[in-house]
């Protein structure tokens, strides 16, 4: 506080060159200038849109969301059909989207942190495949991933007519069917089924809430158990055994729903032109989702590597010389320092991730972009309408994803207390 | 200083943008500035639209492109063709991306209304078909409960599709795709059990098989797909200039005027219609903006609507399209020019 204000009526007169060459002013003045900027940009941006947009005789609006839709949609997670409207056709391609997005992250992150591991292998020939498999899939964009995945899934993959007939060809262990259009797979379906909880026009079976009850119970009572042997070891120095009650939480549930439901595997079998029974899980979406993953995966492996790399050697002797076997030093003693450095960026690869499904479109998976922004604009000429609200969603997608994500790192970030 | 500049932006960036908008209003006076025609067409229909091994784009929707070029420059060649997918098309029209599109696109009621573009005329009666590999047996589409179907995204075809289905009780699997290339591959994959889109989009894509005698088109039509160019809504000096080089198409082979003769008829003809449409007489030209000879060049650039046909699609060529409908209507089909007066 160098230059402090000097006091009451002996203040020097106002003059409009103090907004620049005194300190006081200057940085508001900036700022004032540097908004007018932004904002200026923002509004010719808009009324010139708006303007172009009436001289075309268009305006905007969203009523078109209400329409019959009038098209079918491959996949579909909520039941959809073409009488439907526009905007539950966009919710299919929501849920189409997050689902990828949800298999692709998960695969991702589990091939990827594998894959980092391993290239710290000393085994030379490990470590030396998994350089070539990151430097391969990383420096080829993701797009021609998708397009070469698809169609070798569509020319090396039989049409489902080749499982009929005399030379039939034999089902996967006799339960999938992998097919140039679709792999067909079994369902679970229960004998005796609860039905459906039907909220507004969705459904959900009671038995999926059961079972993800039953798996969250299991992961509290778990976190109970390993809390509860934490305080008897601090007390006693010994652990006591509990890995058959943590196996059996979330075993037993299961197998009960299992068996008082009556579930069986619902194979899938051919009538007529294709697989009927079953779950016929599309072409477009394995192609997507193996794409997606590879490519992911490879940056997390790189991540993986260099969160290791940045816990110091000494650490792991240190650990050794005290004891600890080798797993039990990576997980008590390098993954946790080792996280605070890939969480940050494998929030990134998320969002990626989840963003470049929308080249779905590429092989004809019906996504958000495929519906919202494919079809539904197309047909209702409403483009500006239609990609205002794809940019809303992912912008709202991207923002829950990084949210949830900054909280799991605040809890492994280094507490400063 | 800064505000300065920055004012001289806003004042540029606005002058270019109002340049752009007076422009878009009047196609006319921007094609004869640019000196090009820029003409939005099918990315890869044989037939219809297709650029051969050199770049040159021929087909039965080009010769239009090259029939309107010719009206308004005075030179077909003079066009850029823009290849658009049925996704692509119509924001591409309504930007001002082309001028016009001539791109086997179905006049529907939405389209003419509420996406704000305009149809200039129907040059084919379409409708649409089925195709199946032989191999699989089927000879109706009445029989495809449960197949699986190619299906271009963002088309008539694809609502057409939805509705037939429904109505005969049957379900169907679509897969969609995103051009006729991508459908090509996809059917002689297997991926698909059936290709549906316009039937004569159909038989331009057998006509591409190295098999053709393979593949059926089931007998079933199930829609009306009349096509035809496109203009911007708006802009009627210049759909009536589109409008019209397609009537002089058909006119011309109604009264016989083919690109063998038409300097010879331009001179000689009795038909006073045929007088007033050449410009031999009348200056129906000056009306849109053109000179005398907009038609006669029109014409000459192709030939007459049959003498492109059979160049481009008919049953002379590998495609092997019947007039049928496409016919002139004094031969009992469709084609019908309204008169030049």
């Amino acid at each position: 506080m160098n230059d402090s204000v000097p006091a009451g009526p002996t203040a020097p007169p106002f003059r409009l060159s103090m907004l620049i060459y005194d300190r006081r002013y200057r940085s508001l003045t900036f700022q004032v200038i540097v908004f007018i900027l932004v904002m200026s940009l923002f509004w010719w941006l808009v009324s010139n849109t708006i303007e172009n947009l009436s001289r075309l005789g268009k305006d905007i609006n969203f009523g078109f969301l209400f329409n019959r839709a009038g098209y079918d949609i491959p996949q579909q997670l909520i039941p959809y059909t073409s009488d439907d409207t526009h905007l539950r056709a966009a919710v299919v391609g929501l849920l189409n989207t997050l689902l990828v997005s949800v298999l692709g992250c998960v695969a991702a992150t589990i091939l990827g942190v594998t894959v980092g591991v391993l290239r710290l292998s000393r085994n030379w020939l490990f470590a030396r495949l998994m350089t070539i498999y990151v430097e391969t899939f990383r420096n080829i964009p993701l797009l021609l991933w998708i397009l070469i995945i698809y169609a070798i899934l569509t020319e090396i993959t039989p049409a489902p007519r080749a499982y009929q007939g005399e030379d039939a060809r034999q089902l996967f262990l006799g339960l999938i069917a992998p097919t140039n259009r679709y792999t067909a797979i079994p369902a679970f379906v229960a004998e005796r089924s609860p039905g459906m909880l039907h909220l507004g026009r969705i459904a959900i079976p009671w038995l999926a809430i059961l079972y993800f009850a039953c798996l969250g119970a299991a992961i509290v009572i778990r976190n109970r158990i390993n809390a509860r042997a934490q305080r008897i070891q601090n007390q006693t120095g010994k652990r006591p055994v509990t890995w058959w009650v943590n196996l059996a939480l979330f075993v037993v549930p299961p197998v009960v729903i299992w068996l008082a439901f009556g579930l069986h595997l619902d194979v899938p079998e051919l009538a007529g032109f294709n697989f009927k029974g079953g779950i016929n899980v599309d072409n477009a979406l394995v192609a997507l989702w193996l794409a997606l993953t590879l490519y992911t995966a490879a940056f997390i492996a790189e991540i993986t590597r260099a969160g290791i790399l940045s816990v110091s050697k000494g650490q792991t002797e240190a650990a050794y010389s005290l004891g600890l076997r080798p797993n039990r030093t990576m997980n008590l003693v390098i993954l946790p320092q080792a996280l605070r450095v890939i969480i940050p960026p494998l929030i990134s690869q998320y969002l990626n991730l989840t963003k470049n499904s929308s080249l779905a479109i590429a092989v004809g998976y019906m996504d958000l972009r495929g519906t919202l922004g494919g079809t539904t604009v197309n047909q209702t000429g409403r483009e500006m309408e239609g990609i205002l609200l794809m940019m809303l969603v992912y912008l709202a997608i991207s923002l829950i994803i990084s949210g949830g994500m900054n909280l799991y790192n605040r809890r492994v970030a280094l507490k400063e207390r | 200083m800064k505000t300065s500049v920055f004012l001289g932006v806003v004042a540029a960036s606005g002058l270019i943008a109002g340049a752009g908008l007076a422009a878009e209003g009047d196609t006319l006076a921007t094609v004869k500035s640019r000196g090009e025609l820029l003409c939005g067409v099918n990315p890869g229909l044989v037939g219809f639209a297709s650029p051969d091994a050199n770049g040159n784009w021929t087909g039965f929707d080009v010769a239009l492109c090259k029939a309107v070029a010719a009206a308004v420059l005075g030179d077909p060649t003079k066009v850029k063709y823009v290849p658009l997918t049925g996704q692509t098309r119509f924001t591409g029209l309504a930007s001002g991306e082309v001028d016009m599109l001539s791109r086997n696109s179905t006049w529907t009621f939405s389209r003419d209304t509420d996406l704000k573009l305009d149809f200039a005329g129907v040059n084919y009666y379409d409708g649409q078909g089925f195709m199946v590999p032989k191999s699989l047996g089927v000879s109706s589409a009445k029989e495809l409960d449960g197949a699986t179907i190619c299906i271009q995204t963002g088309t008539t075809t694809e609502l057409n599709l939805a509705d037939y289905f429904k109505a005969n009780n049957m379900s169907y699997q679509p897969v969609n795709i995103d051009s006729n290339a991508e459908g090509e591959q996809q059917y002689m994959a297997g991926a698909c059990d059936a290709y549906t889109t316009d039937a004569s989009g159909l038989a331009a894509t057998r006509a591409a098989f190295a098999n053709p005698d393979q593949h059926v088109i089931l007998p079933e039509i199930i829609s009306k797909e009349p096509l035809g160019p496109m203009v911007r809504h708006g802009d009627n000096n210049w759909g009536d200039i589109v409008r019209w080089t397609l009537y002089a198409l058909i006119a011309a082979e109604e009264y016989g005027v083919t690109s063998a003769n038409i300097e010879e008829l331009s001179k000689s003809s009795e038909n006073p219609e045929v007088q007033r449409m050449l410009g031999t007489t009348d200056d129906l030209g000056a009306m849109m903006g053109l000179d005398k000879e907009w038609a006669k060049r029109a014409i000459m650039a192709g030939g007459n609507y049959g003498e492109i046909f059979a160049a481009t699609i008919g049953e002379q060529t590998p495609i092997g399209l019947a007039r049928g409908l496409n016919a002139q209507w004094t031969q009992g089909g469709l084609m019908y020019a309204m008169p030049f007066r």
